[in-house]
C-alpha cells in the first residue's frame, strides 16, 4: 500500500525533474516540475479525434495499457512492507502484465493503418523482446542469491555484506536504469523530442491518440518511470525504519530522474540498427551478475 | 462400456455412406459427442482417483490386452474429447461449402470418427500390438483428414509428406516394442518397466530415446517437425485445429507414459528433453514470425508450444532424478496444464483462421487487413487466443507458463553448477519465446484484423454465421475460466501428478507443502480477476468522462498527407524486417527483388519466401543426394519390355540357382575339408 502511494506521488513530478534537468543543462530556466502532470490533466479534459480506420481495439487499448502499468505497480514492495499483490514468483507476473500492456499498445498502433505507426510498433515489439531476458536473468540471479522468488522476499533478504554483493547491486541498478530507458523509450534508444516520425519509437505509436486516451498513455509513462525508480530504491532501503526509508526512496527517485535528464542532455540517440545490439548487451551484464552470484554462493568451484 | 462405444462407432461408420450429406455431418457429430460422454465419464472417474484396470482376453495375435485407465489417460481423454467436440461442431458448419462432394465428405466423417476412437484407444490400452494398431488407424485417418481437398497439388503433397513421416515414427515404435517384446516375451506395457529394471540404465535410456524419437515426430519437436508446417495449412481448418490441438499431443502423452514406465537415469534424460525443448521452442517461434501464410504461422507456433510443454516435462524429469518433490510437481503440472491450454487456444486460432479463409479465400496475410470491422466476433476471439498463446495474464497460457517459470527458478537453487546453468538457459529460452511470440502475434493480429484492407476482394468479407461462432465461444469460455480459476484445474491434475510423485523414492529432504503452489495459483486467479476489473473500471471512467464530449473522426496522421493511406500502411513483411535482419544467420529466406536503379520510377517488386533451414539440412539435402545416388541406376529403367523380361529371368534364375550354388559350395568345402 505504502509503495503504491509513494509511486503515485513520485509519478507526479518525476517527468518534471527530467525536463527541468534538461533545460538547466541546456541553459534554460524550464517549466515547473509539475508541468507534465498539468499537461496530462488538461489532456484528460480535452475532446478526442479518432482515425476513421480504427476499430474497437483503438478504443480499449489505452485503458488496458494503463491498467497493466497500475497492476505492475501493485506488485512492487517498499522495504519490509509488501506490495498490495505479493506471492511467490510475482516478478514473472510483473513482467508479463507489462507485456500485456505492450501488446495492446502495439496493436492499437497497428490499428490506425498508418505508414509510420507500424514502424514504431515493430521497433517496440522487437526491443522489448530483447530487453526482457535481461530482467529475467537479473531477477533469476537474485532469486538464486536469496533463495526466494518474490520481490518482497528477495529485497528483505538481500544483505549486503561482501564487496561482491555491492558490485551486484550497482550492476543491477545499471540494468534497471537501462531497462527503464528502453521501456519508456528514452534517450540512448529513442529520442522523445525528435520531430521526425521515422526516427521515433514510442512517440510515433501514439500519433493518433488524443484527448483522454493520450493523457492516460502519458501518465502511464510517468508511472512506469516511478515504478522502475521504486524497484531501484528497493535495492537500497533494506530494513531501515520508516523515517529513513521514505527519504531514501525519494532521494533515489530524484537522483534517477536527474541521471535520466543528464543522460538525455549529453548523449545522442543510437543509430536504429545499433539499438538491438546495445539492448542485448544488457543481457550479458545480467549474466555477469548471475556469475557473480554463483561465485558468492560458492557454486562456481 | 468400451464394447458399447466401439459398437456405436462401427454402426455410425457403416451408416454414414448411406445418408444424405446433411445427415452425415449430424450423425458424425452425435457419435463424437456420445463417445466423448462415455470417455468423459470414465476419465472423470479416473481423475477422481478411481483407477480402472481390467484385462481383455484378446486374440492369438495380440495376447492378453490390459486396459488401464489412470489419471494420465483420463486427463488426455478429457482434453482430446473436448477439442474433438468443438472441432466437430465447427467442422459441421465449415464443411457446408463443400456440400456437393458427397463421397469425399463420407470419407472425411469416417476418418474423423476413426481418429477420435483411435486416440481414445491409444490412451487406455496397454498392449503394444493393439497400441500400434490404433496408432496406425490414427495415422491413416489423419492422412485422410488432411487430404480432403485432394484435387489441390499442395494438399496431396503435404498429405504424403505427413504419411511418410508418420510411418517413420511407426518404425521407431515397432523397434522399441519389438526390442522389449523379444527380451521380455510380453507385449504388456509392464514389460517395459521390467525391461528397464533388468538392464543397465544406459540400455533403458537407449530404449527411451527410441520411443522418444517416435513420439517426438508425432509431437513435432525440432528436428522432427518438418511435416507440421505442410500438413496444417493443407487441411481444412477444423482438422488443423484438432491436429494441432490434440493429435500432436498424443506424442506428448506417449512421452509422459514412457517416463512413467521406463526406469533410467532421469537426470540425464531430463537434460536431454530440456535441451531439445528449448531448441524446439525458440526455433519454432523464430520461423513462425517470418511466415506469411496465417496457418503456416500457426503451425510453427505449435512447435513452439510443444517446446514449452517439453521444458515442463524436462524439468519434472530432472525433479524425479534428483528426488525433488517441488520440481516434479511444478514441471509436470505446468506441462500437462499447458497441453490442455494449447489444445484450447490453438484450436481457437485455427477456427478463427478458418473463418477468415472462408470469407476471403486467402491465407496470405499480406492480402488481408481491416477485418476487425467486418468480422468483429472472429477478431475478438482471435485476439483472446493470441493473448493466451503469448502467455499473457489474465488468460490460461499464463497459468501454465507461470508454473514452469516457477519451477525453473526454484530448481536453480538445487543441484550443481551444470544444472543451474541449464535451468538459467531454459529461463532465457522461455523468456525469448515469450517475447518472440508477442512479436509474432502482434504481427498476425495487427496485419490481418486491423488497419485497412490491403486487397480488394470481389465480395466483401463478412462475419461467420452464429453456428460457427458457438464452438469458438465455448473454447474461449474455457480459456478465460482457466485464466481466472487455475486452481480448480490444478486440482483435477492431482491424480495424474500423483503417478509421477510415486516415482520419487521416500523423501530425503523435507517436502515443501503443495498447498504453497495451490495458494500461489489461487493468487494468480485473483490477480487475473483484479486486473480485469481494474481495466474495466478505467474503461468505464473513460467512457463516463468522454461521454459528453463530441467525438470527431479524421484520417490517420500521415505527415500532412490526407488521402487514402491504405497502400502506405505498414505490411507484415516490413513489420518484421528488423527482426529478420537480426535473425538472418538462423533463417533461410529466399529473396527476389527488383529495385529501382535509374532516376525514373519503374516497376519494382520485393518478395520473400521463408524456408526452413533445418528441413533443408536434414531432409532436402539428404534426399537430393539419395536421388543422385539412385539416379545412377536409372539405366535399369529403360522402358524396353525385353529388358524387364530379362530382369525377371535373372531374378528367377537367382532365386532358384542360389540355393544350389550354396549347396554346391558347402559340399565343396566339405570335400576340401576331408582332403
Amino acid at each position: 500500500m505504502i509503495s503504491f502511494a509513494l509511486i503515485i506521488i513520485t509519478s507526479l513530478f518525476f517527468m518534471g525533474i527530467i525536463i527541468r534537468t534538461k533545460s538547466i543543462a541546456s541553459g534554460r530556466k524550464g517549466p515547473g516540475i509539475f508541468q507534465p502532470m498539468k499537461d496530462v490533466i488538461r489532456l484528460w479534459k480535452k475532446d478526442a479525434v479518432y482515425s476513421k480506420t480504427t476499430s474497437f481495439v483503438f478504443q480499449i487499448a489505452p485503458s488496458i495499457y494503463f491498467a497493466s502499468v497500475l497492476m505492475a505497480i501493485l506488485v512492487i514492495p517498499f522495504g519490509q512492507y509488501k506490495g498490495i499483490i505479493s506471492f511467490e514468483g510475482d516478478f514473472v507476473f510483473f513482467a508479463y502484465v507489462l507485456a500485456l500492456g505492450k501488446f495492446f499498445s502495439i496493436i492499437s498502433a497497428m490499428d490506425t493503418g498508418s505508414s509510420f505507426e507500424g514502424i514504431g510498433a515493430s521497433r517496440e515489439a522487437l526491443y522489448s523482446m530483447l530487453a526482457e531476458p535481461a530482467f529475467f536473468i537479473l531477477m533469476g540471479s537474485f532469486a538464486l542469491f536469496t533463495g526466494h522468488t518474490s520481490f518482497h522476499d528477495i529485497f528483505i533478504s538481500l544483505h549486503f555484506g561482501s564487496y561482491i554483493s555491492y558490485a551486484l547491486g550497482v550492476l543491477a541498478t545499471f540494468i534497471l536504469i537501462m531497462i527503464a530507458m528502453i521501456e519508456n523509450s528514452r534517450m540512448p534508444i529513442d529520442d522523445p523530442k525528435t520531430h521526425l516520425e521515422l526516427t521515433m519509437i514510442h512517440e510515433v505509436m501514439i500519433l493518433d491518440n488524443s484527448g483522454f486516451d493520450l493523457g492516460l498513455i502519458l501518465f502511464a509513462t510517468n508511472l512506469k518511470f516511478a515504478m522502475y525508480g521504486a524497484l531501484i530504491a528497493n535495492f537500497f532501503i533494506a530494513n531501515f525504519q520508516m523515517y529513513l526509508t521514505i527519504p531514501i526512496f525519494f532521494a533515489v527517485q530524484i537522483i534517477f530522474a536527474v541521471i535520466v535528464g543528464i543522460l538525455e542532455s549529453f548523449s545522442a540517440r543510437f543509430r536504429m540498427n545499433h539499438n538491438a545490439q546495445f539492448i542485448f548487451t544488457l543481457t550479458s551484464v545480467a549474466l555477469m551478475i548471475f556469475f557473480g552470484v554463483l561465485m558468492v554462493i560458492g557454486k562456481f568451484i | 462400456m468400451i464394447a458399447i462405444s466401439l459398437l456405436i462407432v462401427a454402426i455410425s461408420i457403416l451408416l454414414i455412406p448411406f445418408l444424405n450429406v446433411k445427415w452425415k455431418g449430424i450423425v458424425t457429430l452425435l457419435t463424437v459427442i456420445l463417445i466423448a460422454v462415455i470417455g468423459g465419464i470414465i476419465s472423470v472417474k479416473a481423475l477422481l482417483g478411481d483407477k480402472i484396470e481390467f484385462i481383455l482376453k484378446g486374440t492369438f495375435v495380440t495376447g492378453e490386452i490390459p486396459i488401464r485407465i489412470d489419471g494420465l489417460s483420463g486427463w488426455f481423454i478429457l482434453l482430446i474429447n473436448f477439442t474433438m467436440i468443438t472441432g466437430a461442431l465447427y467442422g459441421l458448419q465449415y464443411m457446408r461449402s463443400y456440400r456437393e462432394q458427397s463421397s469425399n465428405i463420407t470419407l472425411h466423417c469416417i476418418a474423423y470418427l476413426g481418429i477420435q476412437s483411435a486416440l481414445t484407444i491409444i490412451c487406455v490400452v496397454q498392449n503394444a500390438i493393439v497400441f500400434l494398431f490404433a496408432w496406425e488407424i490414427m495415422a491413416l485417418s489423419s492422412f485422410f483428414l488432411i487430404i480432403f481437398e485432394h484435387y489441390k497439388q499442395d494438399c496431396i503433397k503435404a498429405g504424403v509428406n505427413y504419411l511418410i513421416q508418420a510411418h517413420v515414427s511407426m518404425v521407431f515404435l515397432y523397434l522399441g516394442f519389438i526390442w522389449v517384446g523379444t527380451r521380455m516375451n510380453s507385449y504388456d506395457f509392464r514389460a517395459i518397466t521390467e525391461f528397464s529394471t533388468s538392464f543397465p540404465p544406459l540400455t533403458s535410456l537407449a530404449l527411451f530415446l527410441c520411443f522418444f524419437t517416435a513420439f517426438a515426430i508425432k509431437a513435432g519437436f525440432v528436428p522432427f517437425h518438418t511435416w507440421l508446417p505442410y500438413a496444417h495449412p493443407a487441411a481444412p481448418s477444423h482438422v488443423s485445429g484438432i491436429m494441432s490441438g490434440v493429435i500432436i499431443k498424443i506424442g506428448i502423452y506417449g512421452i509422459l507414459r514412457m517416463i512413467l514406465l521406463i526406469k533410467t537415469d532421469y537426470v540425464l534424460l531430463g537434460f536431454i528433453i530440456l535441451f531439445i525443448s528449448v531448441v524446439s521452442g525458440i526455433y519454432g517461434v523464430m520461423l513462425a514470425i517470418v511466415q506469411h501464410n496465417l496457418k503456416k504461422l500457426l503451425a510453427y507456433h505449435s512447435i513452439e508450444n510443444i517446446g514449452i510443454i517439453g521444458i515442463g516435462i524436462g524439468l519434472g524429469t530432472i525433479g524425479i532424478g534428483t528426488n525433488n518433490f517441488l520440481l516434479t510437481t511444478l514441471g509436470f503440472a505446468g506441462a500437462m496444464l499447458h497441453v490442455l491450454n494449447h489444445s484450447l487456444f490453438k484450436s481457437l486460432l485455427f477456427y478463427g483462421s478458418g473463418n477468415v479463409y472462408q470469407s476471403t479465400h486467402t491465407m496470405n496475410i499480406e492480402h488481408l487487413g481491416g477485418l476487425a470491422k467486418r468480422m468483429p466476433h472472429t477478431s475478438v476471439l482471435f485476439l483472446v487466443a493470441a493473448l493466451a498463446i503469448c502467455g499473457l495474464p489474465p488468460f490460461n497460457g499464463f497459468a501454465s507458463e507461470f508454473l514452469i517459470y516457477f519451477g525453473l527458478f526454484k530448481g536453480m537453487n538445487h543441484g550443481n553448477l551444470f544444472s543451474t546453468l541449464s535451468l538459467l538457459s531454459s529461463v532465457f529460452g522461455l523468456v525469448l519465446i515469450g517475447g518472440l511470440a508477442l512479436l509474432c502475434f502482434t504481427k498476425a493480429f495487427g496485419v490481418v484484423f486491423l488497419g485497412s484492407p490491403q486487397h480488394s476482394f470481389s465480395h466483401q468479407p463478412s462475419e461467420a454465421n452464429t453456428a460457427k461462432l458457438i464452438p469458438m465461444y465455448l473454447v474461449m469460455g474455457l480459456i478465460v475460466a482457466i485464466g481466472l480459476f487455475p486452481i480448480f484445474f490444478l486440482h483435477w491434475l492431482s491424480e495424474p501428478l500423483k503417478l509421477f510423485k510415486d516415482k520419487l523414492s521416500v523423501a530425503t529432504e523435507t517436502m515443501p507443502p503443495v498447498s504453497d503452489i495451490a495458494y500461489t495459483m489461487q493468487y494468480i486467479g485473483w490477480c487475473a480477476m483484479g486486473f480485469i476489473s481494474l481495466a474495466g473500471i478505467i474503461f468505464f471512467t473513460r467512457k463516463q468522462i468522454t461521454k459528453q464530449k463530441p467525438e470527431s473522426f479524421a484520417t490517420t496522421w500521415g505527415c500532412g498527407y490526407v488521402g487514402n493511406t491504405a497502400k502506405m500502411q505498414y505490411t507484415a513483411n516490413s513489420f518484421i524486417r528488423t527482426y529478420r535482419k537480426l535473425a538472418k544467420p538462423f533463417l533461410s529466406i529466399h529473396k527476389k527483388e527488383v529495385l529501382i536503379k535509374s532516376i525514373f520510377p519503374e516497376k519494382s517488386s520485393y518478395e520473400t519466401h521463408p524456408q526452413d533451414k533445418m528441413e533443408e539440412l536434414l531432409i532436402d539435402i539428404p534426399i537430393k543426394q539419395m536421388k543422385y545416388f539412385f539416379g545412377k541406376f536409372r539405366f535399369l529403367q529403360n522402358g524396353n519390355p525385353q529388358f524387364y523380361i530379362l530382369y525377371g529371368f535373372i531374378f528367377i534364375t537367382l532365386v532358384i540357382g542360389l540355393p544350389f550354388l550354396y549347396g554346391a559350395i558347402i559340399s565343396l568345402m566339405k570335400f576340401l575339408n576331408q582332403l
